[in-house]
């Protein structure tokens, strides 16, 4: 059952382009990452485009489908209504290589201002501890893919542009696994809010709207995270107890 | 696009770390943790390797889940899987090593499901004797290659992102460089080091259907190959029995063997229960022979045998194959498996991911309908041919590791047994170039020649005026060797199928890249042809030679495994001619101490006779 | 305006097809209706109360010149002094506690700064162009939630209290739609109330290490229950918003005399039956 489909991707590189519109042959079942592949093989050879896995598991094909950030590889065509026009464009939050390409390396850069996971001295029987139920939370945020979307949708950095004052959702949750997780003995409460930026969220949640691995990046990552933030600067009752009584410090 | 050598930009690092799988990132970082300047070049963006698709685990005996377990039972099961192929050294280094490469990644980070005491939780595989593998949920690779690249940025790394390999330089036999190209600008760069490690993966991207990634192009077997390097047991490769097959977009995906272990059912377009059809003789007293007894054993009846679906993969894959090509086959080419008779809330437990899979990618509610599946190509066990301690190929100064390294996993792959094989055998290439480079240290000299040869080669498909379409040739080469290089193989298909890739090399000489060297996916499609058609006859060379079934090896003309060929692995090089040399090399006699346990009984190994 | 990539700058401006303008229009909506009818009903002062029931904006209160002869004697807080202005409403100090813990709650930041500030509209929908600062300036007072938490639960023992008042009238118990409806009405807003962001940090989320000791065990199961809870604060909001007003209204219009209640005291009984 053979149909048709055209899909309108935009054209150019980082000083300009335009859209073009190609129209393919589809089979029942096909994804927009396909179509894509169809207008490479048939009509425009040279259109970049990032993919890898092709089953929603490595993050790289994303971009904004309909004005929406989504892996094309898991978008339906069936989603969209027979015989309308698809509207492909690169993420909007970075700068633009070719076509569907952007630089995301800012994402790399942010990964390196974050202090790695430092657990204390082994225990002596060569085994670390660690109870089920306090890794749940960790084990949610490690299962992010990398896909960017959380911070190409992020209003702060997709369209206040302030990149240098918010590491983004992504990097938020990487602090937060670290900061949950129950062997780790580093204290990154004052680059939260200082250098990560924790302050700059306004939790309207399109990160986590957008999250293809439905992680609760605000709700149990970032708005946990501002919590703790609270608890070091802002309460008067927690900063007293802290600092007389030594409480909620690690061990 | 610069003709002049001197115009193209070097690089200099200690150590060329190729591919950021886990088995390169791992390699990496112990390069680092020797104090050797290490640059890691990677094709894709960091943290994307195919290595994020594996789920099930990694195989280690730790002993947490069952204390019995110990590295000689995770050796005797890896030899016995491997069908007695693999190289004995590896495969014992493998089993000891691996639960200390286990622990290390958590200290840097990676958060494994847990036991009730606390330790690393373990679950059952195909052919472990005790609960082995170490995982996450069903997102194991993920979390491994998480912690490695989390590891590896904070290790002093530099990383080479989206760079495309092209080609080996050499210096005296010795390997001195790599040219490769800027993916975003399409600028050539050369990279000079005093080692480098391929950890490229493998080529699953010659086949239709597969469940391997975009990268899987065999561009390191290529490579090694072109300066001289051996490639072994190439004629192995595992395919998956239940990959989707339809919508076509996603076919290749695996349904993870859980389905089956929860009792789903195989039919095919007759509503036959047709694996009862294909039990080996072996395997019949152990087997159920009605599907009265196969209920029977799901409702937890112990006196009944497993039902058919549960035998190996490689006959289940057999099997699906059969009854697609006499015409039984599902409407979209594969079998029907059937797990909806558990019943919606019991599905929705067991197998959440698969249960979306199909509700996302097909449109198929498996708590009401069945899904289709057939055979899916996974895995290569054969590749480049490595020593067994330092993973030095032949070529001097150049080493190889993980998917793209040949040794471990001989005829066929346990389940499990390639993440531990990444980690252990990444350290040990690591520690082969440094001792390599402490021998050696200085740096090798630039052939201007031979970068220029690999630069005009690469040139050629955007030079040219007009030729084939790179798509297309690459879509046929996967029809031609999934019809005639697939599970089943005879004489007449594989002769076939090596008649194709002659042809096809032809053509490839004269494919044409449109467009510009910037970002240009149809200049890496073209490139990569002669990759996928080098592994391609490498495969089809081997499986023609092998005149027997082994492992994952299955010809329809040489049933069962010939004794004869239990001595003998294949190695593949390029000849001086030019041509593709293959030739059997004696495996030697077993090494008495690892045979005595290898070939122990469970019991004997149990009391700690042995 | 057109930027490189297709995309599209400025305060609304999306390349979106779908209705995205739904969600915080509905959200606007609601929140300025519930606002309108909060500010007519605060200073309006009458019909707050029917037979045993009281509404809940008027909870804590009888005050001198708005007593009536339905009146309920037994208000929390019992009679006001005489000179407490008239003005000042005890709906509106009422309004106070739970008002501030709702406007710094972290879901309905989220739902006016898209509805009402734009900041941004929706999901790649482009925002109001302003020097950006998130929480870091102004708002900074937001970070003080917990506060206004620790005031919301004050009001809780009071509102289950006055609930507690409406299954009994005349000195004999009994039960009425109105104490259905104020119960319904203590259950959704102690769900929200626990769903709370900031509670879940406290009651547990701040530690790192659940299965230590006893007491983080114990911790852990309250925090798991709060997750619950939390997971669904949205619709808590929603819903207990909501039926509070309509506790209200019903309370209305029960005085009013526009609707009967249906009790164990009288059956089908008006106001005046209440008598």
């Amino acid at each position: 059952m053979s149909r048709q489909r055209t899909l309108r991707v935009w054209r150019g590189d980082g000083s300009s382009g335009q859209f073009e519109e190609y129209t393919c042959d589809v089979d029942e079942g096909m994804v927009v990452l396909d179509l894509i592949h169809q207008v490479q093989k048939h009509h425009a050879p040279d259109l970049a485009c990032r993919w890898n896995c092709k089953a929603g598991k490595c993050g790289s094909c994303s971009m904004e489908i309909n004005g929406k950030p989504k892996l094309s590889c898991m978008t339906r065509l069936s989603d969209y209504e027979e015989g309308a026009v698809i509207q492909v464009q690169p993420l909007k939050t970075f700068p633009i290589i070719k076509d569907l390409a952007t630089d995301v390396s800012w994402n790399f850069r942010q990964n390196e201002r974050i202090t790695p996971f430092t657990p204390p001295q082994l225990p002596e029987d060569g085994d670390y501890r660690m109870q089920q139920v306090d890794v749940d939370r960790v084990q949610e945020f490690r299962k992010c893919i990398e896909c960017f979307l959380c911070q190409d949708t992020c209003h702060i950095l997709r369209d206040h542009e302030k990149k240098e004052g918010f590491v983004g959702p992504r990097f938020m949750i990487r602090v937060a696994q670290l900061e949950m997780h129950p062997l780790d003995t580093v204290d990154r409460i004052p680059a939260t809010r200082d250098e990560y930026g924790s302050g700059m969220c306004n939790i309207t949640r399109c990160c986590t709207e957008v999250c293809p691995e439905h992680i609760n990046i605000t709700d149990n990552g970032i708005i946990p995270m501002k919590e703790r933030v609270v608890d070091r600067f802002y309460d008067p009752v927690t900063i007293v107890l802290r600092r007389v009584f030594g409480w909620g410090k690690r061990a | 696009m610069p003709t002049d050598i001197s115009e193209i930009d070097t690089i200099t690092h200690d150590v060329i770390v190729l591919g950021a799988g886990g088995a390169g990132l791992r390699a990496a970082i112990e390069c680092s943790r020797q104090g050797l300047d290490c640059g890691v070049v990677c094709k894709s963006l960091l943290g994307k390797a195919h290595t994020v698709m594996a789920e099930g685990g990694a195989a280690a005996a730790l002993g947490n889940a069952d204390k019995r377990d110990n590295w000689k039972f995770h050796f005797r099961d890896t030899m016995r899987g491997a069908k007695f192929l693999n190289q004995w050294r590896m495969a014992e280094l493998h089993a000891k090593e691996a639960p200390d490469r286990i622990r290390e990644l958590e200290a840097w980070g990676a958060v494994f499901d847990r036991t009730k005491e606390g330790l690393i939780n373990q679950r059952n595989f195909g052919g472990h004797r005790y609960p082995r593998l170490a995982h996450v949920g069903d997102r194991t690779g993920l979390e491994l290659i998480r912690t490695l690249q989390d590891k590896g940025v904070h290790s002093g790394l530099s990383v080479h992102m989206e760079c495309t390999a092209l080609g080996l330089l050499t210096d005296g036999g010795r390997v001195s460089g790599l040219v490769c190209y800027w993916r975003e600008t399409g600028r050539f760069v050369i990279f000079r080091a005093k080692a480098i490690i391929f950890a490229t993966g493998g080529f699953g991207k010659a086949w239709r259907i597969t469940s391997n990634s975009w990268e899987y192009t065999g561009d390191g077997q290529r490579m090694a190959y072109d300066v001289g390097a051996e490639l072994m047991d190439m004629e192995f490769t595992q395919f998956h029995p239940t990959g989707m097959v339809w919508p076509p977009s996603v076919a290749g995906i695996l349904v993870t063997e859980g389905v089956r272990g929860e009792g789903g059912v195989l039919r095919n377009s007759e509503g036959k229960r047709f694996m009862f059809e294909y039990i080996p003789e072996r395997f019949a007293p152990e087997t159920a022979d009605s599907e009265e007894e196969a209920q029977r054993w799901l409702d937890g009846d112990d006196s009944s045998r497993r039902p058919p679906e549960l035998l190996t993969r490689d006959v289940v894959a057999r099997a699906i194959y059969n009854e697609v090509k006499e015409g039984r086959g599902s409407k979209h080419g594969g079998a029907y498996l059937n797990i909806s008779h558990r019943g919606e809330a019991y599905i929705k437990k067991k197998l959440p991911s698969m249960y979306h899979q199909f509700k996302e990618l097909a449109e198929v509610d498996i708590t009401k309908e069945p899904m289709e599946v057939g055979p899916t190509f996974h895995y290569a066990m054969g590749g480049i041919r490595v020593d067994h301690d330092s993973q030095m190929t032949n070529v001097p100064g150049l080493f190889a590791c993980g998917e793209c390294a040949a040794g471990l996993h001989g005829a066929n792959r346990l389940g499990g047994n390639s993440l531990s094989d990444l980690l252990v055998f990444g350290r040990r290439a690591g520690l082969g170039a440094k001792e390599f480079i402490d021998a050696n240290p200085d740096l090798p000299a630039l052939d201007e020649a031979q970068a220029n040869k690999i630069l005009d080669w690469a040139k050629a498909p955007l030079m040219r005026e007009s030729g084939e379409n790179p798509y297309v040739l690459h879509d046929e080469l996967r029809d031609a060797m999934t019809a005639h290089v697939g599970i089943w193989r005879d004489e007449e298909g594989l002769a076939a199928g090596i008649e194709v890739i002659e042809q096809m090399r032809a053509r490839v000489a004269n494919v044409k890249a449109h467009g510009s060297s910037q970002y240009n996916p149809s200049w890496s499609e073209a490139l990569d042809l002669d990759s996928l058609l080098l592994c391609a006859e490498a495969v089809a060379r081997g499986a023609k030679m092998r005149q027997e079934s082994r492992g994952a090896h299955s010809r329809v003309d040489f049933q069962g495994e010939r004794e004869e060929w239990g001595k003998y692995n294949i190695v593949i090089k390029k000849g001086d001619d030019g041509q593709m040399s293959i030739e059997r090399v004696d495996r030697g006699e077993d090494p008495p101490h690892l045979a005595k346990i290898a070939r122990a009984t469970l019991e004997q190994l149990e009391a700690g006779d042995v | 305006m057109a930027t490189t990539g297709g995309h599209v700058q400025g305060f609304g401006q999306t390349n979106r097809t779908d209705r995205w303008w739904v969600g915080p229009a509905a959200t606007a909506g609601g929140l300025g209706a519930w606002l309108l009818y909060y500010a007519w009903a605060a200073f309006q002062g009458k019909y707050w109360a029917a037979g045993p029931y009281i509404s809940p904006f008027y909870i804590t209160y009888t005050h001198p010149t708005s007593v009536t002869d339905t009146s309920p004697a037994y208000a929390f807080w019992g009679m006001w002094p005489e000179w407490w202005p008239a003005l000042i409403t005890p709906a509106l100090i009422l309004g106070f506690l739970p008002g501030t813990f709702r406007v710094t709650c972290y879901y309905y930041r989220k739902a006016y700064y898209r509805a009402f500030f734009g900041m941004p509209p929706g999901c790649a929908v482009g925002p109001r162009p302003v020097n950006y600062r998130g929480e870091t300036g102004l708002l900074l007072f937001q970070n003080l939630h917990r506060y206004t938490l620790y005031l919301a639960l004050l009001l809780l023992p009071i509102l289950y209290y006055e609930a507690a008042l409406s299954y009994s009238w005349g000195g004999e118990l009994g039960i009425g739609l109105g104490s259905v409806i104020l119960t319904i009405n203590c259950f959704l807003i102690t769900g929200y109330t626990l769903g709370c962001h900031a509670w879940r940090h406290l009651i547990g989320g701040r530690l790192n290490c659940f299965s230590c000791d006893g007491i983080s065990e114990a911790r852990h199961g309250a925090w798991r229950f709060t997750t619950w809870l939390n997971i669904r604060h949205m619709r808590f909001a929603w819903m207990s918003l909501y039926w509070f007003l309509f506790t209200d209204v019903f309370i209305r219009l029960m005085s009013m005399g526009y609707l009967p209640d249906i009790n164990t005291w009288n059956g089908i009984s008006w106001i005046a039956d209440f008598h």
